[in-house]
């Protein structure tokens, strides 16, 4: 049998690590977009719109991760498409993130007070330059740190595609561990680099958060 | 002719109806009190006339330009009458001289220079030229009013809408606003303003309305309806017997 010293182990995972990195980017500048353009379609005003979004975002809200990656993996397959698992992944990923941070920007748009709408409604402003410059630029940075404490739960997300079989850090972890049968050293590995990637996300959230109230000390 | 005409407005939210009625005609130049127990519908009459709230009947016209729905006829009505809230309602993220600036620049399409040089002479013209570059929150209660008020002149509008302007201030606050206020009445600016000033209203307004339960209960020169109070609600929200 072969011998896997400590950082035999340690450059497997951080190898894989990279695609735990890779997916989370891709999860999250994705599921912005997305997310920005269902906000955009829920204050929109449009009726139809608005309900689309709103079962969009309770559906992704109300049904665990885990089972969007089965149907993003295993669902397509059965109209006969072949999805690989890193496909299947991003999309159900992009897909969830896209659904919180509607929802969260949502509420973070809806906290800019009345007061605002109206008086620039008073000034002659329409609808969008409204939006443009007074909510948005306000509501911006109320959302900053709920959305970067947010990419906490994307990076932990992506443990999951370890399931339908893409190798990122957790599959690795399970791989090595079958490998060297060390379950205790890997998958403490395995945690401390997914706190590596997580701890420093969750700091500047703080840290932003008690930047951007200091501003507003006086309201 | 008169610049400002409502006709017959009525306002309802859902059972309640708060405006039973209202017939107005303001003339250029006028500044008109309008005082009343809180829930008598003056606060709404004032937002009805630039739109902030929509009327399910009767007509307003502010200077030939009519209240409709629209975004283009709102747009067309809100340039004519500013409005200033007893909340200032200034954009925090901007400074004092970028609020007044803003609508200039959006609304108007004035070139950037131009508007400030406006925003400076409206922010002298409130006596705050010296805090151009100052946040909302670095200023007091009356500062932040007097640069909401600038950012309203800064439209030139032809008329003004004060919705208890000095009713969020403390006590010694409420001096330097009015003096501004006062101001653009000697002016000749039409201005429309609910107030609880009573000796103010007294002051400068050349005409009161005493709005009671959605309607306009008396109306008149303040000599009258300060000194002569005809009906027995006035009487009691006068505190006269």
């Amino acid at each position: 049998m072969m011998e896997f010293s400590t950082w035999d182990i340690l450059r497997n995972l951080l190898l894989a690590a990279r695609w735990t990195v890779v997916l989370s980017l891709v999860s999250f500048l994705g599921g912005g977009i997305v997310g920005a353009l269902l906000l955009f379609l829920r204050i929109g005003g449009n009726r139809v719109l608005t309900a689309f979004t709103r079962y969009y975002v309770e559906l992704f809200q109300g049904t665990p991760l885990l089972m969007q990656l089965f149907l993003a993996f295993f669902g397509l397959g059965l109209f006969g498409i072949n999805v690989p698992a890193w496909l299947a992944a991003g999309i159900a990923l992009v897909l969830w993130t896209a659904a919180f941070l509607a929802e969260i920007w949502r509420g973070c748009v809806e906290a800019v007070a009345r007061g605002q709408w109206e008086a620039s409604a008073s000034l002659g402003m329409g609808y969008v330059q409204q939006m443009r410059y007074v909510i948005l630029p306000q509501a911006l940075k109320v959302a900053i740190p709920p959305t970067v404490g947010f990419s906490v739960q994307v990076v932990k997300g992506t443990a999951l595609t370890s399931i339908i079989g893409f190798v990122e850090l957790s599959k690795a972890g399970t791989v090595v561990t079958n490998a060297t049968f060390q379950p205790f050293t890997v998958y403490g590995l395995v945690a401390l680099i997914y706190f590596a990637l997580c701890w420093p996300l969750s700091k500047s959230s703080q840290a932003l958060e008690r930047k951007l109230n200091a501003a507003h000390r006086n309201h | 002719m008169p610049l400002i005409e409502i006709t017959d407005v009525r306002k309802r939210f859902g059972e309640n109806e708060v405006l039973k009625g209202i017939d107005l005609d303001v003339k250029p130049g006028e500044v008109i009190a309008i005082i009343g127990k809180s829930g008598s519908g003056k606060s709404t009459l004032l937002r009805c006339i630039n739109g902030l709230e929509t009327i399910d009947g009767g007509s307003i016209s502010v200077a030939g330009s009519q209240l409709l729905p629209d975004e283009v006829h709102l747009k067309a009505l809100r340039l004519k009458v500013g409005m200033i809230f007893q909340q200032f309602n200034l954009f925090p993220h901007l400074t004092a001289g970028g609020n007044v600036i803003l609508s200039q620049t959006v609304v108007k399409k004035t070139p950037k220079p131009e508007a400030a040089a406006m925003a400076r002479k409206m922010l002298e013209r409130v006596g705050l030229a010296e805090k151009f570059d100052a946040y909302p929150d670095e200023l007091s209660g009356g500062q932040q009013q007097r640069v909401a008020i600038a950012r309203a002149l800064a439209m030139q509008p032809i008329a003004l809408l004060c919705d208890e302007v000095t009713s969020a201030l403390d006590p010694e606050l409420v001096a330097e606003v009015l003096a501004v206020v006062r101001e653009l009445a000697a002016e000749g600016m039409t201005l429309l303003m609910v107030t609880h000033e009573m000796k103010f209203a007294r002051d400068v307004c050349s005409r009161v309305v005493f709005m009671h339960q959605g309607r306009v209960h008396e109306i008149g020169p303040p000599e009258d309806v300060f000194a002569k109070p005809k009906t027995p609600e006035l009487k009691q929200f006068l505190g006269v017997q």
